[in-house]
């Protein structure tokens, strides 16, 4: 039984930093600076990480999960493309998450740096749409062995 | 709000047994038959009707009968895939903005 629906999601993140909008927006431009806080997480190896930062360019990153993870072994695919960059001010992106080659979410995602007296306020907005079925079985058994082991962790406290 | 909370007080409850976890574990691959689902659970089959019968209470999971055969499978409103996704979505955007925010803090001190 497949189910082809399509779930939509907005949520917006916002952030004070005590930088300046120079300093937040180079942590996004600069590839070595934006992979450390944006690619590289404990849960997954960063097996590739390609960014073209300008209007039109796209990013490409691809993880691999490691043990302990629900998705071990499993590659997790980023590809992100640059609608609006304006320097220091806002970075307009949209982009695909995919398991291995199958894209299970789309998103359009929003950063705006706004300079206040203590540094820069961010703020994140995300509009996605999640394809759920899209990966058919896999995707929703891997869903539900995650969720248990996330409770299990919460009964064993 | 408040049946909300109930029901997530029940999938707690359920979920808060080891033995029921793994029941839901297996029925995420498919639907299957109780007798079936007993099988591999060294547990008598009406221990696992119990289980069920909790499960049941607490959303994840519905069965029915067709003839002589009980069918269970995960209940799709419950606990949704598409929900989590969502709630990952943000988590993972959180983290990616607390790093900055470490990332920043440390090119500071330099």
């Amino acid at each position: 039984m497949e189910n082809r629906s399509v779930t939509h999601s907005t949520f917006v993140i916002e952030r004070s930093y005590p930088a300046t909008p120079e300093r937040v927006f180079d942590a996004f431009a600069d590839p070595a600076k934006k992979r450390r806080w944006y690619a590289e997480t404990k849960n997954h190896d960063v097996e590739e990480f390609e960014m073209d930062f300008r209007v039109g360019g796209s990013d490409r990153a691809r993880y691999r999960f490691r043990e302990g993870s629900p998705f071990k072994g499993v590659a997790l695919v980023n590809h992100t493309t640059y609608q609006d960059i304006q320097p220091n001010r806002r970075i307009v992106i949209a982009y695909t998450m995919a398991m291995g080659d199958k894209p299970f979410s789309a998103s359009q995602a929003t950063f705006e740096l706004l300079p206040t007296d203590k540094g820069t306020n961010l703020i994140f907005t995300e509009q996605g749409a999640f394809f759920e079925g899209a990966d058919g079985p896999q995707m929703r058994e891997a869903g539900w062995r995650h969720l248990l082991e996330q409770l299990a962790k919460e009964f064993a406290r | 709000m408040p049946n909300r909370r109930v029901n997530i007080d029940r999938v707690f409850h359920a979920l808060g047994d080891p033995t029921r976890r793994a029941i839901v574990e297996k029925l995420s691959k498919g639907p299957i038959s109780v007798s079936q689902l007993a099988k591999p659970f060294e547990i008598t089959l009406a221990a696992v009707v119990q289980h069920l019968q909790i499960l049941v209470e607490s959303g994840l999971v519905h069965t029915e009968k067709v003839g002589r055969v009980r069918t269970c499978g995960i209940e799709p409103a419950g606990l949704s895939v598409a929900q989590q996704w969502i709630d990952e979505r943000r988590s993972t955007w959180e983290e990616r903005f607390d790093r900055l925010g470490d990332l920043l803090a440390e090119s500071d001190e330099k």
